[in-house]
């Protein structure tokens, strides 16, 4: 999430008038227009300076005081501006398409891997999860993560890419303690009201809407095949109203965890450029808590304790629904630029198809060295264990730095899946806390360890600038002394020279920064302990509450029939004999 | 009359008809099956949970032949659906009392 990230003085200064001699395009009287098809090469007149004119009569003076076929100064920097808005608009809202095609992936992977019999159930619930959590975020889920982004700390010159629309957010409640500000919660957004009407603002609705769905899906994986509808009902609201947007707000709305590296010189706050945490380990902590109220599926773990498989009824499902969710993370790593005129959009694009390839072989590699086969679930749960992993770190580390993460992720999620089943013993159906719960830490904190410097400069307001060896750090409050001693020295007076880097973990060095930055590590464990404790005890309250609502346990009957028929009136598969020959014994 | 059922390998399927077929056997019933004898399937590891194999699956070619030609069937079907591995399947006979074509009403061997 680019939110308060890159940007320079150079970027600030864009607003004040261009150079005095006009350009050659404005001042040349426009060729008149020909069809394209008779220019070579095609599509050479488009975008000239005809199209920026607007057809005023020649003798008028009062629209365009130059006269007819003049663009002004003005017109063309608000036609740029213009352009570059537009262009961040429509990366925001095409990318946010694509995640939300995600869903269809998740629903494809938790379906497969769950039982013929409650096919239409795990199904189900996956579709449902769009529309109640939606609601639930627009009621107040956007409020509480956003309502404060624009008094979140921010990098000295930056601009709100998607338009100054965004600014708008700018209501919260902060506490002050020992002098340090700790943003808690947005406060203005709800049901997107009047004062929010903006397109910059629906377009970031949008874009974290469908991630705060990612989320919500994440626990129906863990959760299957016992889940009662009605109790999954009430949590769809939940989670779009609650748990996400709150630790969202910490980490991405200019919440206290942001303010990090302000507050405490912890490197740049919490930097997680797309959600391995945000959005991943917050679905995993949910998932986890679920699964330990919920309890294992009847017959998962014999009279002696251990574990029985309840193999997928749809391998292939649960492969396509694998790609579907890697193509669907071209839009949710890159888009998280919310600026298509953000050119790093494409080595994070890389490196996300990186690391989810190198997770991929890396559990292929190490399912050979521990099972003998390479179980395909597992193969799959590795690539989603790669591409969760490089979710935070995706723009801040190079190729070698992502293949060297997504590798080891693929080997994590190995060995988690299998403590999770034998040791936590929670029945977890597709490996949700494993895939997104302890690989979406790791992805946290390798920002911690392998980015290298290139990117996010002045993150969470906090410019890290070097030269010879020396650091010096500049917090962005605003003032104007604070720019003028940004301005001098990363310029090239005397005092100048010093180079302002971006994000750098610890082995930072190795990749290209000029030195490695402890500190940033420990925003990243920050981050994590705070996700796997906070957001663990939200979900397990609500799971005990809602529990008393609505028993979130199916009844023992019906999970044995198959939820299909009790709870939703209708099977997956009507035409085909469902056997249970892949049900463990009950008792 | 006898019936004769055969629980063989799925992909020997089409050997054993053809066989069937050589000897002027014109109809067979087929049922998908899964079943274990005395290797007791095998053991494999899902998601980090071992477990057997106990069934396996096979086809069960069901033939109903005039009792001259059980010996013949019999030998046709071991020829065709042996491979002298372990799991090659069984091959059970019992006599059949009555046999009726629903189309004609024929009765006994008329109606196989």
């Amino acid at each position: 999430m680019a939110l308060l990230a890159f940007g320079s003085v150079r970027m600030a200064s864009a607003q004040t008038p261009a150079a005095p001699s006009p350009a050659p395009a404005a001042t040349a009287t426009p060729a008149p227009q020909q069809p394209d098809s008779e220019a070579y090469p095609p599509g050479a007149n488009a975008g000239t300076a005809t199209d920026l004119t607007w057809p005023v009569p020649a003798d008028s003076t009062s629209i365009n005081p130059d006269g007819k076929g003049k663009v002004t100064n003005d017109e063309l920097i608000q036609n740029a501006a213009h352009n570059k808005v537009s262009i961040n608009l429509v990366w925001t809202l095409v990318t946010g398409f694509l995640v939300m095609f995600m869903q269809a992936g998740f629903a494809l992977v938790e379906t497969g891997l769950c039982r013929a019999k409650s096919a239409a159930h795990v199904m189900a619930t996956n579709f449902m999860i769009y529309g109640l959590g939606m609601l639930g975020f627009w009621i107040c889920g956007f409020a509480f993560m956003f309502g404060n982004y624009a008094n979140g700390p921010a990098a000295i010159g930056w601009q709100p890419s998607l338009g100054q629309g965004l600014l708008l957010l700018n209501q919260g409640w902060t506490v002050t303690i020992a002098g340090h500000p700790f943003g808690l919660i947005g406060l203005k957004g709800f049901f997107l009201s009047p004062s929010v009407f903006d397109t910059a603002i629906f377009s970031l609705f949008l874009f974290e809407m469908v991630f705060m769905d990612t989320t919500a899906t994440i626990p129906t994986g863990c959760m299957a095949e016992r889940w009662d509808f009605r109790n999954f009902i009430i949590y769809g609201f939940w989670v779009g109203m609650i748990p996400y947007a709150i630790y969202g707000n910490w980490v991405w709305g200019g919440g206290w965890l942001a303010q990090l590296g302000q507050n405490f010189g912890l490197g740049h706050g919490a930097v997680d450029f797309a959600g391995s945490g945000v959005v991943h380990m917050c679905g995993g902590v949910i998932a986890a808590a679920g699964g330990l109220c919920i309890g294992p599926r009847i017959g998962k773990y014999g009279p002696d304790g251990k574990p029985r498989p309840i193999p997928g009824h749809d391998i292939p499902m649960v492969m396509l629904g694998t790609f579907i969710l890697a193509f669907g993370w071209f839009g949710f790593n890159p888009g998280s630029t919310l600026a298509g005129t953000d050119n790093r959009i494409a080595i994070i694009a890389v490196n996300t198809m990186l690391a989810g390839a190198a997770a991929s072989v890396g559990t292929l590699f190490t399912m050979y060295l521990v099972t003998g086969k390479p179980d395909p679930s597992m193969l799959c749960n590795g690539l989603l264990a790669g591409l969760v992993a490089i979710t935070a770190p995706c723009a801040f580390v190079n190729s070698a730095g992502a293949v060297i993460l997504g590798f080891i992720a693929g080997v994590i999620v190995v060995f988690s899946v299998f403590f999770v089943e034998r040791t936590l013993k929670i029945d977890d159906c597709v490996g949700a806390m494993s895939v997104h719960g302890t690989c979406g830490a790791w992805g946290v904190l390798s920002v911690g360890l392998f980015a290298n410097g290139s990117y996010g400069q002045g993150w969470g307001g906090v410019h890290k600038l070097f030269k010879d060896g020396a650091w010096t750090i500049i917090n962005n409050d605003g003032a104007a002394a604070t720019l003028k001693k940004y301005a001098d020295m990363t310029g090239t007076g005397a005092t100048g020279g010093w180079t302002d880097v971006g994000v750098t973990g610890i082995f930072g060095k190795l990749f290209g920064a000029p030195a490695g930055d402890f500190s940033q590590l420990g925003a990243q464990c920050v981050d994590v302990c705070t996700c796997a404790i906070a957001v663990f005890a939200m979900a397990f309250v609500w799971f005990k509450l809602s529990n008393l609502i609505f028993p979130i346990r199916s009844k023992r009957e019906d999970e044995l029939a198959g939820l299909d028929m009790p709870e939703m009136g209708v099977e997956a598969y009507p035409d085909f004999h469902i056997t249970d020959k892949s049900s463990p014994p009950a008792a | 009359m006898k019936e004769i059922k055969a629980i063989i390998r799925p992909f020997k399927i089409e050997e054993v008809k053809a066989a069937l077929s050589e000897l002027g056997i014109q109809g067979m019933t087929t049922v998908d099956v899964k079943g274990f004898g005395r290797q007791k399937g095998h053991t494999e590891i899902y998601r980090g949970s071992e477990y057997t194999v106990d069934f396996v699956p096979k086809i069960m070619a069901i033939v109903v032949v005039e009792d001259t030609l059980v010996d013949k069937t019999v030998a046709a079907i071991v020829k065709s659906a042996k491979t002298d591995s372990f799991g090659d399947g069984k091959i059970f006979v019992s006599p059949i009392e009555e046999a009726v074509r629903i189309r004609t009403g024929e009765q006994g061997e008329a109606a196989i």
